[in-house]
């Protein structure tokens, strides 16, 4: 296949047509901005799933591989290295799916600096999407650095009262630990010679003492982005600031770039120091679970509880990942995507409601079920979805990450005990949430005027419901397309548990 | 001598023996261009330095050396020349306007320009302590006056001063070692001194204290703590296009000696040496970083910021000593300096756009709304600042991504902690601009000189570009070899 027309290529650098287009745009034709962005991001949307029928379901190899040397660097062949395979396939495709709900979310909330605004979105798309599908440790760390900065324009420049110190406070955070991880590499470059992240899992070489320090090394970088108790400070700052949009990608992309790079990385490259370290990092998403539900029921403010109760939900697809078998780690993935179906679909629901009344308070609502029916029955699909209902997306999800933590050889079942108790606590703090907008006596005068949602905003909302219901109800797909690469990396570690052993 | 041998001679220094000569003669020149078109001097000393330019990549073939191994001529010499000219170039861009906007638009300006970029090209080309010295010399004397070109406003007078009693100084420590060093090995040839010291006929302890001096004459210019404090005072009260050169020029020409001196003549003494470089870079990025938090002015906020980025630079050199590492440590430092030069320069032209007279228009808050009404420009800074910090893909990610593989690589994983680690409070203020620019609302005034935002774009495409396409400047990078003779 061609360098240029690879499908993953065009996925990841489609944006950038839109943005060429959109840079020679006057600024105040905000339409025209808006469509070619909105385009720009359906056309990525499409070629990613022209990339989807490319993709074998039962190869665990990666697939479409791209591997040509990029440039030099000393003794090192810097590659542009591309590839998909199981683990990161569905995160591409939410990635791409995400972004068009998400521009279309704007449509009326972003009026100023529009054109800015559609250039950093498409930039950011580009930047995860690249993250997810490349191959190459500086490729991956270029990508993975420079997502940072449109993110940062985007809480920034157009996000709440607080915007520049969320921020900061985000760009700093995900720096400190991706500083770290540029070391690990750096150590990988020198010590084995090579970037290429396929040729060091399959060379399987780095000593057991060492991979201790990068594991530690590359979960900086990850734990924070995750962000895992307790390095999630950066996360409710950011999300409370950050506008519609900017929450909606946080919260269900860049947070999953966290958790793919454990995926990708850590446990595939340093599985010896996954194992030993799998109880901790178990013991961490436990209190994640716990704390992020428990903080969640503190909130007023609609939108903190919704980003607290990220720090939870990620929790479980940490648990899940650190079980270290085919089911927690297939319900892991399963639940990044869940979790940025559901969570996306929950900031969105909170920008509706904001954009109508500028606050987020919830106990400036209630009653809403009777002026915004629509509004209610999908909000109401929703919450459940990101309880664990059965029959809907979360449930499958939590279910399978904690069966796999119940039988892990590698984790204690007293986590995936603890755990449980996080679900019933989100049902908790999502059922009074919605009590609290949707039921009880429409007593405010500003609330009886407001007008249900519009076509445009159920049009953002349908994708992300057609979803939430096809995992519900029929998730084989989903776990067909991950398995045999879940399995492989299974494998990897098992393998590593055999070798370690004296 | 003979005059064939002279001209022979002359070979190795030929690009810096025109330009010398081509000062003098716009010394002369300028006299008859009448006041108010010293564009035209301007123009004259742009085409000698692209002569020299076009001289030195023509020139170039072997490694030579001339006037008794006195000057070289090598790889080294060949990228550095080639930074020194191409910023002598940016300097005249960002001064051409500048100085008829400040009234001080006065030909001695770019004849001075000149002179200074014949004493960075010696410095790059000394391969004797002696001429070390001259070269410094003639680097300095011409920014001493610069400086001061904004004569009757006191800030400008008061940097002029400092910097000469500074500069004075550091010589004075310079020479002091130079000295100690021809006590201990009876010579000041640094071949001959590297020969001395591995045939064990140098007195170790004057010589190890003899290179530590050195250390300290070169640090004062490159701006190193404890040798720095000169650096925010000067850059602040000189005028702004004076400032963007002397942060790149002086500092690369200090590292120019740094660089050959210590790896030509001293690796042997890297045991007692390493400690204290070690030392001195992490201090400087330490201090550099930590102080420039607290600046509001954006003078002295790029000042510190060029502290911080001399201990970057220093980083590469902490493990001179090992064979296997200090081909790549010249490599790794030259490449930053580019890094640096790019993103400072444009970063400079940007300050200057901004810059009103009575040194107006400087402060932090002054940058509030810049996004919105120059987006372009706003856009650039942003590039720089974002290459400051070592956000990719810019090229300053590129180079500290090289100096911290080079530091590992020599086995200073601690240094490189530190390094990293004052990366992440770089961001903290250099991010501020961009807040500043694109997250407060305020009504900023910019000039529109065209050579002044020819280099901010020019430079800010660069940043990026060279980043995406690093392999031809690495390749020229490592290729930039010391020879010895």
């Amino acid at each position: 296949m061609n360098l240029v027309l690879h499908p993953l290529t065009l996925t990841t650098f489609l944006p950038l047509v839109g943005i060429l287009v959109i840079l020679f745009l006057k600024p105040e034709w905000k339409n025209a901005i808006r469509w070619i962005a909105l385009l720009t991001s359906i056309a990525t949307f499409a070629i990613s799933v022209v990339m989807l029928t490319y993709f074998q379901v039962g190869n665990p190899d990666m697939q479409m591989e791209i591997n040509t040397p990029w440039f030099q660097f000393v003794d090192w062949t810097i590659s542009y290295h591309m590839g998909v395979d199981g683990l990161s396939v569905l995160l591409v495709m939410l990635t791409t799916l995400l972004t068009p709900i998400s521009i279309l979310s704007t449509w009326s909330a972003i009026e100023d600096r529009v054109k800015e605004f559609m250039i950093f979105f498409l930039l950011l798309e580009l930047g995860m999407v690249g993250v997810f599908v490349s191959l190459d440790l500086f490729l991956f760390y270029i990508f993975w650095e420079f997502s940072l900065v449109p993110m940062y324009f985007i809480i920034g420049m157009w996000g709440g009262p607080r915007r520049m110190y969320a921020a900061l406070k985000f760009f700093l955070y995900t720096m400190a630990g991706s500083i770290l991880m540029l070391l690990a590499i750096l150590w990988l470059g020198i010590n084995q010679g090579t970037f290429s992240v396929t040729e060091l899992i399959s060379r399987g070489s780095i000593p057991a003492s060492i991979q201790f320090w990068l594991f530690l090394a590359f979960a900086a970088a990850f734990a924070i982005k995750v962000p895992m108790w307790p390095l999630h400070s950066w996360l409710p700052d950011a999300h409370v600031e950050a506008p519609t949009a900017g929450s909606v990608i946080l919260a269900g992309v860049l947070l999953k770039l966290g958790t793919y790079g454990f995926l990708r990385f850590n446990l595939s490259m340093f599985p010896n120091a996954a194992i030993k370290l799998a109880p901790w990092m178990a013991g961490l998403a436990t209190i994640g679970i716990l704390y992020g539900a428990a903080v969640s029921y503190a909130q007023k403010d609609v939108k903190k509880l919704v980003a607290y109760s990220s720090v939870s939900h990620l929790g479980f697809v940490m648990l899940g990942l650190f079980a270290l078998n085919p089911q927690g780690i297939e319900g892991g993935i399963l639940q990044m995507v869940n979790h940025g179906l559901s969570t996306g679909a929950l900031f969105l629901i909170v920008g509706m409601i904001y954009e109508r009344r500028h606050t987020r308070e919830m106990n400036a609502f209630g009653g809403l079920w009777k002026v915004m029916p629509i509004y209610g029955a999908l909000t109401l699909v929703v919450t459940l979805s990101s309880m664990g209902l059965p029959g809907l997306n979360g449930f499958v999800g939590e279910f399978t990450i904690l069966l796999g933590s119940f039988g892990s050889a590698h984790v204690s079942p007293w986590f995936a005990g603890l755990s449980t108790a996080g679900i019933i606590l989100a049902a908790i703090y999502l059922l009074f949430m919605f009590q609290k907008l949707f039921l009880g006596p429409l007593d405010k005068d500003e609330n009886k005027i407001l007008k249900d949602i519009n076509w445009r905003e159920i049009i953002t909302l349908v994708p992300l419901l057609i979803f939430i219901f096809w995992i519900g109800l029929y998730p084989k797909p989903f776990f067909v397309i991950m398995g045999p690469a879940v399995s492989k990396l299974v494998n990897i570690i098992q393998a590593a548990a055999t070798a370690g052993l004296p | 001598m003979t005059l064939t041998d002279l001209l022979i001679n002359m070979k190795v220094v030929l690009p810096l023996a025109v330009l010398i000569a081509w000062a003098c003669v716009l010394l002369l020149v300028d006299l008859f261009i009448p006041k108010g078109h010293k564009g035209w001097t301007a123009l004259i000393a742009a085409l000698g330095l692209v002569l020299c330019l076009g001289l030195t990549i023509v020139q170039f073939r072997q490694a030579s050396s001339g006037f008794n191994g006195m000057v070289v001529y090598d790889g080294y010499s060949f990228f550095l020349n080639i930074l020194f000219l191409s910023s002598g170039l940016a300097g005249i861009a960002l001064a051409y306007d500048y100085i008829k906007r400040m009234q001080i638009e006065r030909g001695e300006y770019y004849v001075l320009l000149l002179f200074s970029i014949s004493g960075m090209m010696l410095m790059s080309q000394a391969n004797d302590l002696i001429v070390v010295f001259l070269a410094l010399e003639l680097l300095s004397i011409p920014l001493y006056v610069l400086a001061g070109f904004t004569r009757p406003r006191l800030e400008s007078e008061e940097a002029s001063l400092k910097y000469f009693l500074m500069g004075a100084f550091a010589g004075g420590f310079l020479v002091f070692g130079i000295a100690l060093v021809f006590g201990a090995t009876g010579t000041t040839n640094l071949s001959a001194v590297f020969t001395a010291i591995n045939n064990h006929i140098a007195d170790l302890p004057l010589l190890t204290v003899g290179a530590a001096l050195i250390l300290v004459g070169l640090g004062f210019k490159v701006a190193a703590v404890p040798f720095h404090m000169w650096t925010p005072d000067v850059y602040h009260g000189a005028p702004s296009a004076v400032t963007a050169f002397m942060s790149v020029g002086a500092k690369a020409g200090g590292f120019a000696a740094l660089l050959r001196i210590f790896i030509s003549a001293f690796p042997s003494l890297s045991t007692d040496l390493t400690m204290i470089l070690w030392t001195i870079s992490a201090l400087t990025m330490f201090l550099g970083n930590v102080v420039a938090i607290a600046q509001s002015n954006i003078k002295r906020l790029l000042a510190y910021s060029s502290i911080a980025n001399a201990g970057y630079i220093l980083m590469a050199l902490v493990p001179y000593g090992n064979s296997a590492v200090s081909s790549e440590t010249v490599s790794a430092a030259l490449f930053y300096l580019v890094a640096y030069a790019l993103t400072s320069f444009g970063a400079w032209a940007v300050v200057i756009a901004l810059e009103k007279a009575e040194g107006q228009g400087l402060a932090l808050d002054d940058y509030a709304g810049l996004a919105r009404k120059y987006p372009l420009l706003a856009a650039s800074m942003a590039i720089f600042m974002l290459s400051f910090t070592g956000v990719p893909p810019t090229l300053g990610f590129m180079g500290k991504f090289y100096l911290f593989r080079t530091v590992i690589q020599g086995g200073y994983l601690g240094l490189a902690l530190i390094g990293v680690f004052t990366s992440l409070i770089s961001a903290y203020y250099y991010l501020r601009v961009i807040v500043i620019m694109y997250m407060r609302e305020g009504e900023p005034v910019a000039s529109k000189e065209f050579w002044v935002q020819f280099t901010a774009a020019v430079t800010a495409v660069l940043v990026i570009v060279l980043s995406l396409a690093a392999g031809p400047l690495l390749n020229l990078a490592s290729r930039a070899v010391l020879s010895t003779f």
